[in-house]
């Protein structure tokens, strides 16, 4: 058969080289996997993180003043940044899908832009809400 | 033309569940945040009485119980994705559906205590 013969290796793109160095991802394919990296952190750890944190804010006194003297290391710091982050991409790229579920913004065009005021967004509440921490 | 519609479809049903709740936790968020930044700075007692009011209270168990049905279906799409062993993919299901009754269960009692 002349079609078998010149019938690639399927999958090509099943492995880790290719998914680190050789799949280029739109800008909106960078929302995507990083709204779906986000909510999986967001999940766990970070929701035992905070729970466990406003817990023991909320137990007493001397239980308040032992969590502001833990959100004040530096490593507890970035952690915090790293959870701000997560849940402000989070927050934007939703959004964004909440539009694109009612057929706004779907043309190519729009959809680049939005994804780009996402991930913008984000960063930029995360900053906001860092430098506030900090 | 009609279908015959055949299955369980739930599909839709949490599709529209991670949307609503989704909206749910985005205004709680927005609330919360604007409550804390434009008070008075936080110190115990301002933290203690914020939680003890009630619609605060009632808010956040909303917030808590949307957040549990969100991440829910969004852990399970991700496992459906990823996780193609069955026995796994129960397992890691199972365990995701205990850690999230956890989370609700420990929210409820640190609004309650």
């Amino acid at each position: 058969m002349a079609e078998a013969a010149v019938r690639k290796a399927r999958p090509k793109y099943l492995n880790l080289r290719a998914l680190l160095f050789e799949i280029r991802l739109p800008l909106q394919g960078w929302v995507s996997i990083f709204h779906r990296v986000s909510g999986a952190a967001l999940f766990f750890p970070a929701a035992l993180w905070l729970l466990w944190m406003l817990d023991r804010s909320l137990s007493s006194p001397s239980g308040f003043d032992a969590v502001l003297l833990y959100t004040r290391l530096p490593l507890v710091k970035l952690g915090l940044i790293g959870f701000i982050w997560c849940f402000c991409h989070h927050f934007c790229a939703g959004i964004r899908y909440l539009f694109l579920d009612l057929d706004r913004g779907v043309d190519k065009r729009a959809s680049r832009l939005s994804a780009l005021a996402a991930l913008a967004g984000g960063l930029a509440l995360t900053a906001f809400f860092g430098w506030k921490l900090w | 033309m009609s279908r015959v519609v055949v299955g369980a479809h739930y599909g839709l049903r949490d599709w529209l569940a991670q949307r609503v709740t989704a909206a749910i936790m985005a205004v709680y968020a927005v609330i919360v945040t604007a409550v804390l930044l434009s008070g008075q700075p936080i110190n115990y007692a301002v933290w203690k009485d914020l939680f003890s009011q009630g619609w605060m209270r009632v808010a956040t168990l909303l917030f808590a119980a949307s957040m549990a049905w969100h991440m829910w279906v969004g852990v399970r799409d991700i496992l459906m994705d990823y996780v193609k062993p069955d026995g796994l993919r129960f397992s890691l299901q199972i365990s995701t559906l205990l850690v999230i009754a956890s989370y609700l269960g420990w929210t409820i009692q640190i609004l309650w205590r």
